[in-house]
């Protein structure tokens, strides 16, 4: 099961690469307009970025733009993590108008660990707990007003989690 | 059966307080099992919180997130004792629903 999916989501990333941002974003716009009969089906679930090994192709991918660093974005992770299977983290922000929050982690096999859509009316703040092969890089990217804001810490871990 | 997921709403001033803990596995693929086979990709893609009819919260996972997912986040509004929905759905199609009052 395993190779089949992974070949049919490489010829899938190669079509999809050209349009993939546009398509995600106008897919994304018209979900949001339909009546929430079944909220899981609603809004697409974001399959090309979750495959890109490095970040900043999972931020292009996820948000078709580049995140700038701010420091009104706090991010709240150990400096070391005994057990890399679960990392605490969370961020809270003091932008406005947050619309989205992603957690991503530079050395994993798949950068982008988590995103979360922040509607209006919810508190932009969001506390998880995800994997982390090694000693890496998180970034969280947080969108306000359409524009992309980071925060990097680097987590030193002791025992991977995505391993064999 | 039981569900997969608890969930505690909280009430506090003008904002709900929501905490989650599902139980998945949450594989991401690129674990080994101890005869050295791939454990294939197990993990919930989506999850979902619904308040009055809205969407309040929605979360796109990958397989980074950790097993026994928990996740924590406020919305302004909510009652005490209205409804919470938390729905999710994994990469194999399998989903769970339940409802929490807000405490």
């Amino acid at each position: 099961m395993t190779i089949t999916h992974d070949g049919f989501s490489a010829t899938r990333r190669l079509i999809l690469q050209g349009a993939g941002a546009v398509a995600l974003i106008g897919l994304g716009n018209i979900a949001f307009g339909l009546a929430p009969a079944l909220a899981a089906a609603n809004d697409k679930y974001p399959e090309d970025a979750f495959k890109q090994k490095s970040e900043a192709d999972a931020i292009k991918a996820l948000y078709g733009k580049t995140a700038e660093a701010s420091d009104k974005v706090k991010l709240d992770a150990p400096e070391i993590a005994e057990n890399g299977a679960v990392v605490p983290i969370g961020v809270s922000t003091t932008l406005a108008d947050v619309t989205s929050i992603s957690f991503l982690v530079s050395e994993n096999p798949n950068a982008l660990v988590a995103s979360y859509k922040i509607p209006a009316g919810t508190v932009p703040s969001v506390a998880n707990r995800i994997k982390m092969a090694k000693t890496s890089n998180v970034i969280v990217v947080v969108e306000a007003g359409g524009k992309l804001y980071s925060a990097t810490k680097e987590v030193k871990v002791t025992v991977g989690g995505c391993g064999g | 059966m039981a569900s997969t997921i608890r969930v505690r709403a909280t009430l506090s001033g003008e904002t709900t307080e929501v905490q989650a803990l599902i139980q998945h596995p949450m594989d991401s693929g690129f674990v080994k099992d101890a005869k050295g086979e791939i454990i294939p990709p197990h993990f919930i893609q989506q999850l979902t919180f619904e308040y009055d009819g809205k969407s309040v919260f929605a979360a796109d996972w990958g397989g980074g997130v950790s097993k026994d997912p928990y996740v924590k986040f406020s919305f302004k509004g909510g009652k005490k004792g209205d409804d919470l929905k938390v729905s999710w759905i994994d990469n194999k199609g399998a989903t769970d629903t339940t409802t929490a009052k807000i405490q």
